[in-house]
C-alpha cells in the first residue's frame, strides 16, 4: 500500500492507507478527529467540511490522496473546549446548537467566510452556510452566531 | 402532592439523585438527550430544589440497570414525567440533608441557610456541607409524596438564562456521538438492503466480496445482508460490491397509486373520538344542523415526510467479551427508549434479556421514531458473526432516506356551520391515515424492528391497532380548542398503505392543526370577520387567547404596509389541547413565478412555568424552522420500485438563505406545571403559512407541501 503524507492542522503525517480512501475517514478513523461528521456522503449536507488551503470543502468522498501536501484545518485545528476560537465562543454565547451533529461543518464554513470577508453581511452570510443543512432548524441562532463572530472579531 | 408517575417503576431515592464525597451531584433521568437540552432544564430544577451551583450536577441519562426505567423519551412528556420526579427527589434530598445538618450543627431546621451546598446555621455560625454530611452514602428510602417543593416565588435559577451544558464540547467536535465511539478492535460493519420491502433475494454469490481487503465477514440471514470489516472504508466498499451482486426478484413491488384516493378508499377501522379519546361505539353520521346559514366543507392533504437526521442512524454492538465480565451482549444505542428496545432484542436474537445491556449514546437529532432502534438489532447481528469484537455499524444516507418509519400521509376531511351571526354553530373533522406509534412497546411489536422481517425466519410486522389513548396518533389536536356548541370527531386508521410509518414530531397534530386552522380563515372570510378576531370570539381560554393576542401585538397584526405579493397569516394551538400553547404569524411574499419567500416568523408561546428560557425558544424556533421545511418543500416521494427519495437533493430540506427572522414572545407561568413545548410550533406554522399565501395572493392552498409546481397549479385552477 502507497504512504501518504498529510498536513493537518499543523502536524505532519505519514500514513499507510488506500490512496481512494475518502479523506474523512482517514481523519476520523487515523488520525482520531471526530469532530468531523459524516451525514451524507454525497457532499450534499456539510457536516463533514474542513478547512483546505483556507476554504471550506467536503471531506466526505474526495479520496485522500488529492490532499497531499495541502494544509488541513478540522474543527480542532480551529479550537479546543478550553481554547475556544471566538467563532466557536459566538456560537456558544448564541446557543446556537441543538443536536450540534451539524455544528462542526457550520463553523468551519463560516470561518472560510470571515477569513475571506472580516465583515460579510446577512445575505452573504447565509449565502456562504447554503451548503450545511441542519434539521433541528437551529438557522436562526447560527446565523446571529457568526454575524456576532465578525463583530467581535473586528475589535 | 401528587408524585411523578416515574416513581411507579422506580420509587428509590438514590436512583434518581446522589451526592459524592468530593462536592458533585448525580442526577439520573430515563430520558434521553436529543439535542432538547433536557440536561440543562434537569440540573436546574435539582440545583434549585438542592441550592447548590448547577455546575456540580453530572445529569445522567438512559441506560438499563442504571437509571430509572422511564420508557421513551417522546411526545414531550420529558419535562411533567421526569423534571417533576427530580424535582420532587431533589426536595426529598434538601429535606434529609437539612435535618441532618440541624443535628450535626444543634440548631433547629428552620434556622438553617444553604450557600451552595454549604448549610450555615445563623450569619456566623458553625457550618457544614453536603457531602460532608453525605457524601459517598445513600439515602435508603422511597421518595415520600411529604415534601413540598420550594415556592416558585423564592426561585433564584428557575426562569433565568443559565450557562447550557456541554456546549463548549458541543461547538469544537468533542462530543462523542454513537458514531465517533472507537474501542480497541473494533470493527466496523454495512447493511446492504433488498430494493424494496418486498423484495426476495434470489441469488447471491459472495465470493468475491469475501476475497476484498478487511473483510472479516459478510453476513447473509434471509435478505437480510451485511458487511463487517476491519476498517470503515472497506465496509463501505464491500457492501457497495455486495449490492451490485445481489439478484432480487422484484415482482411485488409498492402499491404506487394515488396515496390520497387510497385513504379513502382501502379498508379501515373508524373511531369517533370525544374529548380527545377515542370511543369504540360507532358515531353518529356527519350532518350539518338545520337552519345553519352557511355550510363550508373542505379537504387538506398531507404526504409521506420523513425524519430525516442528519447523521444515519448507527449503533454499536459487542457479544461475548471473553476478556470482560460484561458476557452477552452490549449495545451502545441512540434509541429514545433503552428498556424497550432490550425487550426486543431480547425476543428476535433469542436470548434472555438479563444478559443484555443497552447504554444510550447521544445520537443526531432524530425527531421521532426514526432508524435508531433498527439499527440496533443490525448491529448486533453483525456483530455475533464476529464474537469478542465490538462492531460499529453505521446506515449510509440512502438506508436512511430509503427505511426510516416515515410520518404517515394523511387526509383531513372538515366541515363546519355558521349562523346568521358567523359563528360557528357545528363542527367536524375527520382523519384519515396510518399508525403515527409503530413504537416496539409489547413483545408482540418486537417484530416492527426491520431486520425482523428479514431474517431467514421472519417475524411478520403486527397489523396496527388504532391508538385509543388521549390525543394519541391519528387524532391528536383532532379535536379543537375551540368553544363550538357542536362537534364530531372521527378517526380513520386505514390499512394495507404503501409505506412504513411511526411517530414524527407532533405525530398527527401537524396535519390536524394545519387543516383545522386553514379552515378557520376560510370560515372567517365566509363570516366577513377578521382571522384574530374571528378565534377570539370562538375562544373563551385564557391562555389561549393571551398567545394569540401577544403574537397578533408583536407581529403588528394586518396592519403594516405591504408590498405586491405580500400576506400576512396567523394560526394557534395547545398541542394534545393540554400542553403548550402556541400562536404563529407568518409574513412572506409569492413571487411571479409562484415560489414562497418566507420573511417573518412571530411566536407566541405559553409552556407554563419557564425552566430554561433560551432552550424553550430553541425548541419553539427549531420546530417552527422544521414545519416550514415540511410545509414547503418536503415529501416522500416512490414508485413501483421502491423509496425514490433516497438523498438530499431527491428530499430536498429548508437552507440557509431561505429561513425568515423569527422572534418569539415567551409568556411566563410560575404558578403553572411547565410543559413541554418540542413539538407545539409545528401545526400552527404550517397553517399559518397558508393563510398568508391566501392573504397574499387568494390562493387556498390545502396540499402540502407549497411547491412552486402547487403553487401555480392553485393559479391554474382558481
Amino acid at each position: 500500500m502507497a504512504g501518504i503524507n498529510l498536513k493537518v492542522n499543523g502536524r505532519d503525517h505519514r500514513l499507510e492507507v488506500d490512496p481512494k480512501t475518502p479523506l474523512i475517514y482517514v481523519l476520523r478513523n487515523d488520525l482520531g478527529l471526530k469532530g468531523t461528521k459524516s451525514g451524507c456522503g454525497l457532499e450534499q449536507c456539510g457536516a463533514c467540511m474542513v478547512l483546505v488551503d483556507g476554504k471550506a470543502v467536503y471531506s466526505c468522498s474526495t479520496p485522500v490522496g488529492t490532499f497531499e501536501n495541502r494544509q488541513i484545518t478540522t474543527i480542532e485545528g480551529i479550537g479546543t473546549p478550553s481554547d475556544l476560537h471566538p467563532i466557536q465562543r459566538a456560537f456558544v454565547t448564541e446557543r446556537a446548537a441543538q443536536c450540534g451533529y451539524c455544528i462542526p461543518g457550520m463553523i468551519v464554513a463560516a470561518k472560510a467566510l470571515l477569513d475571506a470577508d472580516p465583515n460579510p453581511s446577512e445575505a452573504a452570510v447565509r449565502q456562504a452556510l447554503s451548503g450545511n443543512l441542519c434539521r433541528c432548524g437551529t438557522y436562526a441562532q447560527i446565523l446571529k452566531a457568526v454575524l456576532r463572530a465578525a463583530r467581535e472579531m473586528g475589535r | 402532592m401528587t408524585l411523578s408517575p416515574s416513581f411507579a417503576k422506580t420509587p428509590e431515592l438514590d436512583s434518581w439523585l446522589q451526592i459524592h464525597a468530593d462536592g458533585r451531584i448525580t442526577v439520573s433521568t430515563g430520558k434521553v438527550e436529543l439535542g432538547q437540552k433536557l440536561k440543562t432544564a434537569f440540573a436546574v430544577i435539582a440545583a434549585e430544589e438542592l441550592d447548590v451551583d448547577p455546575g456540580r450536577i453530572t445529569v445522567r441519562t438512559a441506560e438499563t440497570g442504571g437509571s430509572p426505567n422511564e420508557g421513551y423519551t417522546s411526545g414531550s412528556n420529558s419535562m411533567e414525567d421526569s423534571g417533576t420526579a427530580i424535582r420532587q427527589a431533589a426536595a426529598e434530598a434538601r429535606k434529609i440533608l437539612l435535618d441532618l445538618a440541624s443535628e450535626h450543627l444543634g440548631a433547629a431546621p428552620e434556622t438553617l441557610a444553604v450557600t451552595d451546598g454549604e448549610v450555615r446555621a445563623g450569619r456566623s455560625g458553625p457550618r457544614v456541607t453536603y457531602w460532608e454530611l453525605m457524601g459517598g452514602k445513600r439515602f435508603d428510602r422511597k421518595v415520600s409524596a411529604e415534601t413540598a417543593p420550594k415556592r416558585p416565588d423564592l426561585y433564584r435559577l428557575i426562569g433565568n438564562p443559565v450557562p447550557a451544558e456541554g456546549f463548549e464540547a458541543l461547538v469544537s467536535g468533542a462530543v462523542d456521538f454513537v458514531h465517533d465511539l472507537a474501542l480497541p478492535q473494533m470493527a466496523h460493519a454495512r447493511v446492504v438492503r433488498p430494493p424494496n420491502y418486498h423484495a426476495r433475494l434470489l441469488d447471491l454469490d459472495d465470493t468475491a466480496v469475501r476475497a476484498l481487503p478487511g473483510v472479516l465477514q459478510v453476513i447473509r440471514d434471509g435478505r437480510f445482508l451485511a458487511v463487517v470489516c476491519a476498517r470503515e472504508e472497506q465496509a463501505v466498499w464491500a457492501a457497495s460490491r455486495l449490492s451490485g451482486l445481489a439478484v432480487w426478484d422484484q415482482s411485488k413491488g409498492l402499491a404506487s397509486g394515488d396515496i390520497f384516493e387510497q385513504l379513502k378508499s382501502n379498508p379501515r377501522r373508524s373511531l369517533p373520538v370525544v374529548e380527545g379519546v377515542p370511543q369504540e361505539a360507532p358515531g353518529s353520521p356527519s350532518t350539518a344542523p338545520a337552519g345553519a346559514a352557511a355550510t363550508l366543507s373542505a379537504t387538506y392533504l398531507r404526504p409521506y415526510t420523513m425524519h430525516g437526521s442528519m447523521a444515519p442512524s448507527a449503533a454499536m454492538a459487542r457479544y461475548d467479551d471473553p476478556g470482560n465480565d460484561d458476557r452477552g451482549l452490549k449495545i451502545w444505542t441512540h434509541s429514545q427508549g433503552v428498556y424497550p428496545l432490550r425487550k426486543a432484542l431480547a425476543s428476535v436474537l433469542e436470548i434472555p434479556e438479563d444478559t443484555i445491556h443497552v447504554v444510550h449514546v447521544p445520537g443526531a437529532g432524530c425527531y421521532g421514531h426514526n432508524g435508531a432502534d433498527d439499527v440496533a438489532l443490525d448491529a448486533a447481528l453483525a456483530a455475533r458473526a464476529v464474537p469478542g469484537r465490538p462492531v460499529l455499524l453505521k446506515w449510509e444516507r440512502g438506508d436512511e432516506h430509503g427505511w426510516e418509519p416515515y410520518g404517515p400521509a394523511m387526509v383531513m376531511d372538515l366541515q363546519a356551520s355558521l349562523d346568521d351571526g358567523g359563528r360557528v354553530i357545528f363542527w367536524s373533522h375527520e382523519t384519515y391515515s396510518d399508525t403515527h406509534t409503530a413504537r416496539l412497546v409489547t413483545p408482540d411489536d418486537t417484530s416492527r424492528l426491520l431486520a425482523a422481517g428479514h431474517l431467514g425466519k421472519p417475524l411478520a410486522a403486527p397489523k396496527p391497532k388504532p391508538n385509543m389513548g388521549f390525543h394519541g396518533g391519528i387524532h391528536r389536536n383532532a379535536d379543537p380548542l375551540y368553544d363550538f356548541p357542536e362537534c364530531r370527531v372521527v378517526k380513520h386508521l386505514v390499512e394495507d398503505l404503501p409505506l412504513r410509518t411511526s411517530a414524527l414530531r407532533s405525530l398527527g397534530a401537524y396535519g390536524n392543526v394545519f387543516a383545522a386552522e386553514s379552515f378557520m380563515d376560510e370560515l372567517a372570510l365566509a363570516s366577513g370577520g377578521d382571522p384574530l378576531a374571528f378565534r377570539l370570539e370562538h375562544l373563551t381560554d385564557a391562555r389561549g387567547r393571551a398567545v394569540l393576542e401577544a403574537a397578533a401585538a408583536t407581529a403588528d397584526w394586518r396592519s403594516a404596509p405591504r408590498a405586491d405579493g405580500q400576506g400576512q397569516g396567523l394560526a394557534f394551538a395547545r398541542y394534545k389541547n393540554i400542553k403548550c400553547f402556541a400562536a404563529v404569524v407568518i409574513d412572506l411574499q409569492v413571487d411571479d413565478y409562484g415560489a414562497i419567500h418566507l420573511q417573518r416568523a412571530v411566536i407566541a408561546a405559553d409552556a407554563g412555568q419557564i425552566v430554561d428560557p433560551e432552550g424553550l425558544k430553541s425548541q419553539l424556533e427549531g420546530g417552527l424552522i422544521q414545519s416550514a421545511s415540511w410545509t414547503l418543500k418536503e415529501q416522500v416521494t416512490y414508485d413501483g420500485g421502491g423509496i425514490l427519495s433516497r438523498d438530499w437533493d431527491s428530499y430536498p430540506i429548508l437552507t440557509f438563505p431561505e429561513v425568515p427572522k423569527i422572534e418569539t414572545v415567551l409568556i411566563d407561568r410560575p404558578d403553572q406545571p411547565f410543559l413541554g413545548a418540542g413539538e407545539a410550533t409545528q401545526g400552527p406554522t404550517a397553517a399559518a403559512i397558508a393563510n398568508a399565501v391566501f392573504d397574499a395572493v387568494g390562493l387556498r392552498l390545502r396540499r402540502l407541501p407549497f411547491t412552486q409546481d402547487r403553487v401555480r397549479e392553485a393559479a391554474g385552477q382558481g
